[in-house]
Parts: structure tokens; sequence; C-alpha cells
């Protein structure tokens, strides 16, 4: 067995902490209770200093950002459907809510605050080539920006789409006058507030959230409250609840950041079975020194064994 | 896509793009669900540069490896002018990665660590033995000094040559891009058979035919294994691999495939005769390899772009082998022990 298909258990590279090792912590974001403010856009973007990207009229819903990237670490994506909120067959009048839980309109408006899963197997960290991209002491994923070189890699080697590149005129630490480049052309994600968790405080998403939509704390605990949660929101008859990410068998071993959902995840724009590609990169370098190996011998062979005609 | 914005006015009161208040949105006409028709991966940020080293790369790799053989059966002209070809485009390579990174005077960041789960690390690390030795050899041949140390690097750059060649499309293959994941199988070799063929073409173009036998050869059994292995990428990608059908990647597609084919008969046929004729063919072949690396390229955009490649490929894999990354009500958690 590859050091890449090892037990699920753990973060790679969680383990060599050693002393200076922390309980891992992340976010379990319970979409039942989102109420869509963005709050935790705002103060995202407030506490990371994160420039701003221009504003659109998207006409979707209410989401004008659209999606997670370079300048968007939270997103609030707002889908709007003809589906009931409760399956049929609940007594509504014992829970105490009304017909329906849509005040008769027939829709129900689901909204979900996104973010970086910081996932247990990250596929970003393992094809960052300069080392940029690292696991903290905290479990977390995080992108040091005095290493990243703006290669691109992890960009496309995330399942989710975090990671992206900033085009945006640098703010701090610009590239050298020589190039004659302006823009930042480093990568940038959620940091899970690395530097407030080294300062002994939740995120700025959690903090900021009115609803306890995001819950911040050790991964562990979270994923207690959220099969609590979970049973609750069945027993009351929620249509579709799910939790996305929950468990650690699953292709990226578990998120650091995982979800309670109301419909099947691509709804949310979300990958139904994201695995971290990595798990076949064995195979891959098998594949590689095989066709390596038949290029040198096929060249070798086609230029011996002929004439020099 | 509603990525493209409507005004207010001509929405005459209805939402616009996929919106429909009759259903659910993310439902209305389309046969998947996707969140507004928005991709769920991110499009490299990769530019022009990078197809191009795939070609050079591949170029440099595969002409060591020429020099080499051609080396040993007494063949100098061709030994020597493939080793030129080869240091050239080692020369070139760097600087192509070089300009793509968005902080490019970080560049030398990629060697600050070793990291075998990293194909661009190591990469990097088989482009510097490669240029390293194989620019040694060209430099030491120019000036005609120090043969056995222009035969280490000569031999240096013949072994690196061939990981070169190759590691190109694992690198793309360890994405997250279903066209590329799932080609993974194919990738490494159907670069390095791009890589012979465009080695051959190019040593067709600047030794004389009565020395290019070797290179005749290498382009047309490349352009030929090439061929073939595309054709069982594509078999295997099933609809996933319909990008290499659709769009820019449909058309380099094509491009390659007949140029490649073009140049190679030529090749075969007038090649030994002709000098004029060795020249256009070897300059087809080149021209095909290079489409066929930019189609192979434009084909990942392609397919990160559309969401259905990705939840159609996902769910495809979970109606065979289930999944772990939803837990429905009764599902039996995992045991909360096996966690953080």
């Amino acid at each position: 067995m590859s050091v890449l298909e090892q037990a699920a258990a753990h973060p790679d590279g969680w383990e060599t902490y050693g002393d200076e090792q922390k309980e891992r912590v992340g976010f379990f974001t319970d979409t039942s209770v989102c109420i869509g403010c963005k709050a935790c856009e705002v103060a995202c973007k407030d506490w990371n200093l994160i420039p701003e990207d221009g504003r659109v009229w998207t006409g979707e819903s209410y989401d004008h950002t659209s999606q997670l990237g370079a300048n968007t670490w939270r997103h609030v994506a707002f889908v709007e459907q003809r589906k009931p909120l409760l399956t049929k067959g609940t007594d509504r009048a014992e829970l105490g809510v009304d017909a329906g839980g849509d005040g008769g309109t027939g829709l129900r408006w689901l909204m979900e605050s996104d973010v970086c899963k910081h996932c247990t197997h990250a596929a970003c960290l393992d094809v960052c080539p300069t080392g940029s991209l690292f696991r903290t002491e905290f479990g977390t994923v995080v992108v040091q920006q005095d290493i990243c070189n703006g290669c691109g890699y992890c960009v496309p080697a995330c399942p989710f789409g975090v990671l992206d590149k900033r085009h945006l005129e640098a703010t701090t630490d610009p590239p050298p006058a020589f190039l004659g480049r302006k823009e930042d052309g480093r990568v940038w994600k959620c940091t899970l507030c690395y530097d407030r968790l080294k300062g002994g405080h939740e995120p700025a998403c959690a903090k900021a959230c009115p609803t306890k939509s995001i819950q911040f704390g050790p991964l562990e605990e979270l994923r207690e409250r959220a099969d609590a949660r979970l049973a609750k929101l069945d027993a009351e008859g929620w249509n579709g609840a799910r939790l996305y990410g929950r468990d650690p068998d699953d292709g990226v071993g578990g998120f650091g950041a995982f979800f309670l959902l109301l419909d099947e995840p691509e709804v949310y724009g979300l990958p139904p079975d994201p695995v971290v590609t990595t798990r076949d990169l064995p195979e891959m370098w098998g594949n590689m020194l095989a066709a390596a190996g038949t290029l040198l011998a096929g060249v070798a062979a086609l230029t011996l064994l002929g004439g020099r005609r | 896509m509603s990525e493209r914005l409507q005004p207010l006015s001509s929405l005459d009161g209805k939402p616009p793009g996929t919106t429909s208040w009759d259903g659910s949105i993310t439902e209305a006409g389309t046969e998947m669900r996707s969140y507004y028709g928005r991709p769920i991966i991110k499009e490299p940020t990769w530019t022009w540069e990078i197809p191009t080293y795939f070609f050079t790369g591949g170029l440099a790799g595969a002409s060591a490896v020429l020099s080499s053989a051609a080396r040993v059966t007494g063949n100098d002209t061709l030994a020597r002018r493939a080793l030129y070809v080869g240091a050239v485009a080692d020369l070139v390579s760097p600087l192509l990665l070089i300009s793509d990174l968005g902080r490019p005077e970080r560049f030398h960041h990629m060697l600050r660590v070793v990291k075998v789960t990293s194909p661009m690390n190591l990469g990097s690390w088989v482009l510097l033995v490669s240029g390293g030795a194989s620019t040694t050899a060209a430099a030491l041949q120019l000036l005609g000094k120090w043969k056995p140390l222009r035969i280490a690097a000569s031999a240096l750059a013949a072994l690196a040559g061939p990981p070169l060649a190759t590691y190109t499309g694992v690198l793309i293959a360890d994405t997250a891009v279903p066209v590329w994941h799932e080609g993974r199988h194919e990738l490494p070799w159907i670069f390095g058979a791009s890589a012979v063929a465009s080695a051959g073409a190019a040593a067709s173009i600047v030794v004389p035919p009565e020395n290019a036998g070797p290179a005749r050869r290498i382009a047309v059994a490349g352009v030929l294994a090439e061929g073939a292995l595309m054709q069982a990428m594509e078999l295997r990608l099933g609809k996933v691999g319909e990008v290499y059908h659709e769009g820019e990647a449909g058309k380099l597609s094509r491009a390659a495939k007949g140029l490649a084919v073009a140049g190679a008969a030529l090749l075969a046929r007038r090649g030994r005769k002709s000098r004029t004729s060795a020249v256009l063919a070897g300059a087809l072949v080149c021209a095909g390899e290079l489409c066929l690396r930019w189609s192979v390229f434009k084909a990942g955009f392609q397919s990160a772009r559309d969401p259905k490649y990705v939840v159609e490929s996902q769910r495809e894999r979970i109606a065979q082998d289930g999944t772990k990354a939803t837990t429905r009500p009764g599902d039996s958690p995992a045991s909360p022990s096996r966690g953080a």
C-alpha cells in the first residue's frame, strides 16, 4: 500500500507537528438554518483584506458572487425550487410548522454558504510544486503567499473549484518593477482564518453568522453535532436532508469543512463524488515509466536496426 | 449559459436564463442539475506557453535519445544535429514555463522541495537535469572539446529525455479535469509518441536524407502510434471524450491528424529521395504534433467548463460503486473515532 492509499484517518502532514500539533478544527455549515444574509461573505472579505473584484447583476436569485475564487472565500448559493420543504406524511401541525413550510407559495429557497473544504487528502496540497500549500497544525490547508509562484497547478487539481489565481493588481508584496507586471499572479483561497486560530479566535465567517448556520469547532465534535442535527431534521420530515463530506471514507478522506444539504450536491454547484486526483498517481507514475521505457527502447531499436538511409 | 447578462428591460417581467418559476430553476431546460450551468471545477489558468512547452519538452527529450542512438551507430551527422535540436528545445522550455508563472521571479521556488506527489515539481527537476546535460553536450560538441564529458552529458540527456517527454501526460492527468484524469492511462503514452514523431520530423528537416533514415523511421512510427493511442483513449473516455470532437479542441484534433498523417506519408514516400520533400514533410509533422498538444490542452478547458462532464462521470461512478460523500438519514454514520 502506498503512502497515498493509507487509511483515511488523518490529514496528510498533520501528524508531523509533534508537540505543536493542535486539535483538528473545521466548519459544519448547516444550510437548513441559512437565511442568505451574506454576513459570512462580508466578514471574510473584511477580515482577510480581499480586494473588490467587480459587481455584476447575474439574475441568479440573490447570488451576485456566483462562485468561490481568488477573491471570494465564502460564497452563498441561492437556489429557488418548486419542491416542498417537508415530505408528505409529516404531521406538520404537531410540529408547529405551517403547511409545507413555504408560506403557501409552493417554493422553497435553498441557501448554502460554500467554502474551502480543507480536505483530509487535499489535491491542491499534493500537487503544489513549491510547497507553498501546506497543512497547518490545526489540520487545515493554507497557501503561503511568500512562496506561491503562481504556477496554477492547484487550480484544476481541486475537485471543488475552490482555488484561483488573482489577476487584480497586487495590494501587498507586488511583483518587481522590471517585469512590468502589476497583477498579483498568486493563488488565493480560504485559510480558515489561520491568523485568528493562532490567536485563539474563531474564523470571521463563523463569528459573523447570525443563525449558527456556520459552526466552527473541533471536527470530531462537529461531526457528532451534525449527526444529531440530521436525525432531528429527518424526524421532522425535511425534504432531502443529507450530510455532505462528513464521512472520513469518502474520496477525499472527509472534509474539514462539511455541510448539511437539502438536495443533491450538484444543485448547489458541488461535485456529487469528489475524489483526490493523487489517489491514482502511483498508477499514473507506473504508466509514465512504462511509456518512457518504451520510448527509449523504440527509438533505440528503430535507429540501430536499420540503415542510415 | 446564464453567465451572460441580460438587460433588465429585455426580461419582460420574467426571470432570465435558466430560471423558471414553474419548477426547480436548476432543473429547467437541462437534462442534468447544476448551479445555473456554472462550472464545478476551475479551468486551468495556464496560457499558450504550456501547450507549446509540451511540444518543446517532448522534442527535447526524444531528440536526446535519437542523438545518442545515432552516435552508437556511428551516424555522427544525425547525432550532432539532433543534439543541437534537443539543446535548443531544452533552452526554450524553461523560458516558456517561467513566462507562464503568475510570479516569474519566483521560478526557483520550484526547486526548493522534492515532492513525488507533484508531477510539476518532479518535472522541473527532470527538465533541469535534461536541459543542463543536453546544453552542456551541445556546447562541448560545438567547441570540439572534452570528449569524455560530452559523451557523459549526452548519455545523461538521453536518460532524462524519456521521462521529460512523458511526465507532462501525468501532469495534466493528475487534475480533477474529467477528460484529462480519465485519460490517465493513455496520456503519457500519447505524449511520448508525439515527442518521438516531432523529434524524428525535426531531424528530417535539418539532416540530409542520406543520414536521416532513423529520423524518418521514428517520425512515421510516432505518428502511427499516437493515432492508435488517441483512438484507444477516446474509446475508453466515452462521453467524456466528446470534447475532442467539439469546439477548438475538435478543430485542433482534426488538424493534428491531417497534418501529421500527410507529413508522415510524404516522409515515407519521398523523404529519402528529395531533401525538399523531407523538409516539407518534417514541417507538416511538427505542425501536427503542436496541434495535438494544443487539442489536448483545449479539451481540458472545455471539459472543466461544462459541469455535465464532472457530474455525469461522478454519477456513473456512484451508480457502480456508491458514494460516501453524502450521508442520508438512516445511513450508518462512520464511527466517530475514525475522523480527526
